[in-house]
């Protein structure tokens, strides 16, 4: 096998950080099978020559597993008479387990099928959470995919579909969580796996678990259904801990990082050196509890707040999602079957009323939060707003009815 | 084949708990609280008392087998043989006990890995797939990030850093990367290149009009083809068009730049979520190291490393320094390409006289 030349690419294989290049060329030179030395080295010549024009030479297609609609992200490339061995390098986008966790013997028994289907290359995660396995030709999708299904794992969405799902690491190992992320992933994703598969929808749609308002998982800004954890009752403030860190931090450190840096102004440090938490004007932005984290906690009394829209530039630019749910508990099994029933209720609305590629986030600046929450008959809230209206430009003529409305929802609650 | 396709099974998302630590399957919800005793290294302790040690290593994030498998001998030599990763490619050992923390981070960094990436440091670039993949791309995003990271890579390994710095590159203005505290993203900057032969056959024009942020695609006859035309004047240069229809090609040797924004944040912490602001622009897209964009990462990183305090992110230093700060400080220069003139642009316009001096 002739190995194509790849000045600039060696290049990035000095310095002292992983290399990709390095990783590529292992398995052109040292891999037993044939066939990967020569996908991986057409693949090589082709991101070489990429590099010296400044161009990508990849283009889409159609390609699917019987039964799908969706998973494969096709990639023939436009320059296969130059590099034939590589001309179709599709990816095969896998939903990854709940909270990214694996065993090494998962991953190995991942990494034995894909030699032997495909390119040998793969990513722990895409953008959007799916595990990529990059490089194999249309034959071999099909039948990576056949025996990879068969111990469990799943092709994950593309295209105008329900998208592949992430959760953080959440009350496995985090002492902020305030949701059980496994279980909700799960069970919301796995509702819409026919919505994942087949792709029928205006544009895609991502749900997105993070169990505090630090939001690791990107959620509000990422996703069209970020569900984040929160707690409606007080914070817990273990004192003797606290005195630790006035101690051991000195106080003026915990004014400038602690109390000062408070949004809103809700704590204080008392004269006998305890903490004070004005509770009800706290926000839950997680500030404090991230500098001290032995002495605050959440509360007891957890839940999810749900926000809705929030999507990327394409193509009115970048909406963070808004607030539609302050508070969702989910205790009870009934809690988690209203979650899913929700969030049907929001993609059916939008699957009617959206526009071709217009993401959910989209339809909502065109017709307004106040009628998509009619459509998917949410009550309005206060929360769901920085401030009220500023204009005083708009019909109002229901006014006594829509007051009504209030008055008699704060009489049931 | 002779034989039935074989139907798929809709298992969807795979069970986390069947992978998970013990110690974790066991304290699950039931964590107090955790420490940082030294970069790269957790502590998380529950409340009945067990402990868990986490080590995060960052990878290449495209892996090959070998090093897949790499990562994995590691993980059961040295650690307890499971794993996690992160949002940004980082794989994350859990161990049971404090002893097997020193000689999995000696693994590690022995085989070329890098330790590091939690609290106040420079976690590793979160990018996107780039020539090596992508049917779109304008650069490489390996690249860049690899070109990067092998010069920040003490901020990763160190807690130089007043916050954690989330940094991301996008190969086109998708920006599928999404926001960063830095975001080192393609930005074009002449029209697309049309061929009219081919738009008529492989585009579906309707929907190439109706993909126009701004509205300048129209359908036209052109030598006597169906194919599309871009008023020059309206375009916007963004490329949107070139997903629908690749004759419109909008990727350019030359005219294809970096750009550089600064304070995306997605954290709830302090002030609400915050979306990229633009810094710097007209970088050229140099491959293999792109040294003209790391110099300015590293530049505005030094600034910040020196001029914000504990606790700061880019995005509440800068609101608290002001913009004009922010330009002296870091020596880029402010254009009328920072002033915004998308929807909602008098927003960010100051109507006060909040001005520093």
């Amino acid at each position: 096998m002739a190995k194509y030349d790849t000045p600039m690419l060696d290049e990035l294989e000095n310095g002292p950080w992983p290399s990709f290049i390095s990783g590529i060329k292992r398995l052109r030179d040292d891999h037993p099978d044939e066939r990967i030395n020569a996908v991986t080295n057409s693949l090589l010549g082709q991101l070489e020559h990429s590099y010296e024009t400044r161009k990508g030479y990849w283009k889409g297609g159609t390609v699917s597993v019987f039964g799908y609609g969706a998973g494969i992200i096709p990639r023939f490339s436009e320059v296969a008479d130059a590099f034939p061995e590589s001309k179709e390098f599709h990816t095969l986008r896998i939903q990854p387990p709940a909270g990214n966790h694996y065993s090494t013997s998962s991953l190995r028994k991942l990494a034995d099928s894909w030699e032997k289907h495909g390119s040998g290359l793969v990513t722990f995660h895409g953008q959007t959470g799916n595990i990529m396995f990059i490089g194999a030709d249309t034959e071999h999708t099909q039948t990576f995919f056949d025996e990879i299904n068969d111990f469990g794992w799943d092709l994950g969405g593309a295209g105008p579909d329900v998208r592949t799902t992430i959760s953080c690491v959440g009350a496995a190992r985090c002492e902020q969580s305030c949701l059980d992320e496994q279980k909700i992933h799960r069970v919301v994703t796995n509702n819409f796996q026919d919505d994942v598969h087949r792709p029928a929808l205006p544009y895609k749609f991502k749900f997105k678990i993070s169990g505090c308002g630090n939001d690791c998982q990107n959620a509000i800004e990422r996703s069209d259904f970020a569900i984040i954890g929160t707690w409606r009752d007080d914070m817990k403030v273990d004192q003797e801990a606290f005195k630790g860190y006035l101690d051991t931090k000195g106080r003026q450190y915990i004014i400038d990082n602690v109390t000062s840096r408070c949004p809103t102004q809700a704590l204080n440090i008392n004269d006998d050196d305890t903490l004070a938490v004005d509770n009800r004007n706290c926000v839950r932005c997680m500030h404090c509890l991230n500098v001290m984290p032995k002495a605050l906690s959440p509360g007891d009394d957890k839940g999810a707040a749900i926000a809705m829209g929030g999507k990327r530039t394409l193509k009115i630019g970048d909406l963070m999602g808004t607030v539609v749910v302050p508070f969702k508990a989910l205790n009870s099994e009934d809690d988690y079957e209203e979650l899913v029933e929700l969030a049907e209720e929001v993609i059916d609305f939008w699957a009617e009323n959206g526009l071709e590629h217009e993401r959910c986030g989209e339809m909502i600046e065109r017709i307004g939060l106040a009628n998509f929450l009619e459509g998917i008959d949410i009550p309005v809230d206060p929360n769901m707003v920085n401030n009220p209206r500023q204009s005083s430009y708009v019909r109002m003529d229901t006014w006594d009815e829509e007051a009504e409305k209030w008055f008699e929802r704060k009489a049931e609650a | 084949m002779s034989d039935a396709p074989r139907p798929p099974i809709e298992s969807g998302v795979p069970d986390g708990f069947q992978f998970m630590h013990p110690v974790m399957r066991k304290n699950y919800g039931n964590w107090a609280y955790h420490e940082d005793p030294q970069p790269g290294v957790l502590k998380h302790v529950a409340h009945g008392g067990d402990v868990i040690y986490t080590v995060k290593c960052a990878t290449q994030r495209i892996l090959d087998v070998f090093t897949l498998r790499k990562l994995c001998d590691i993980g059961d030599e040295f650690a307890d043989g499971h794993v996690h990763f992160t949002l940004r490619s980082n794989l994350e050992y859990m161990v049971a006990k404090e002893e097997q923390v020193q000689p999995l981070i000696d693994a590690l960094e022995g085989a070329g890995f890098v330790v590091g990436g939690t609290r106040n440091s420079v976690t590793s670039l979160s990018h996107t797939q780039g020539w090596l993949h992508c049917d779109i791309p304008g650069t490489d995003a390996s690249g860049v990030v690899k070109s990067m990271m092998d010069e920040l890579i003490g901020e990763f390994k160190n807690w130089n850093m007043p916050n954690r710095v989330h940094m991301t590159t996008s190969c086109c203005q998708i920006n599928c990367g999404g926001q960063g505290d830095i975001a080192i993203n393609v930005q074009h900057t002449k029209p697309p290149k049309i061929n009219h032969d081919l738009v008529g056959n492989v585009c579906e024009r309707p929907s190439v009009v109706a993909r126009c942020p701004v509205a300048a695609i129209r359908p036209a006859m052109v030598d006597g083809k169906p194919s599309l035309e871009v008023d020059e004047k309206k375009c916007i240069c963004c490329g949107a068009c070139f997903p629908p229809c690749p004759p419109m090609q909008i990727n350019d040797a030359e005219h294809s730049k970096l750009a550089v924004w600064v304070g995306g944040n997605h954290s709830n912490a302090r002030s609400k979520p915050t979306f990229q602001k633009l810094v710097a622009a007209g970088i050229p897209n140099n491959p293999p190291r792109w040294p003209e964009a790391t110099a300015i990462v590293k530049k505005i990183l030094k600034t910040y490393k020196n001029d914000a305090k504990d606790w700061e992110r880019i995005n509440d230093w800068i609101e608290r320094i002001g913009w004009p700060r922010f330009f002296e400080l870091t020596e880029l220069p402010f254009t009328k390409f920072h002033i915004d003139n998308w929807r909602g642009a008098r927003n960010s316009l100051n109507a006060s006289t909040h001005i520093r001096f």
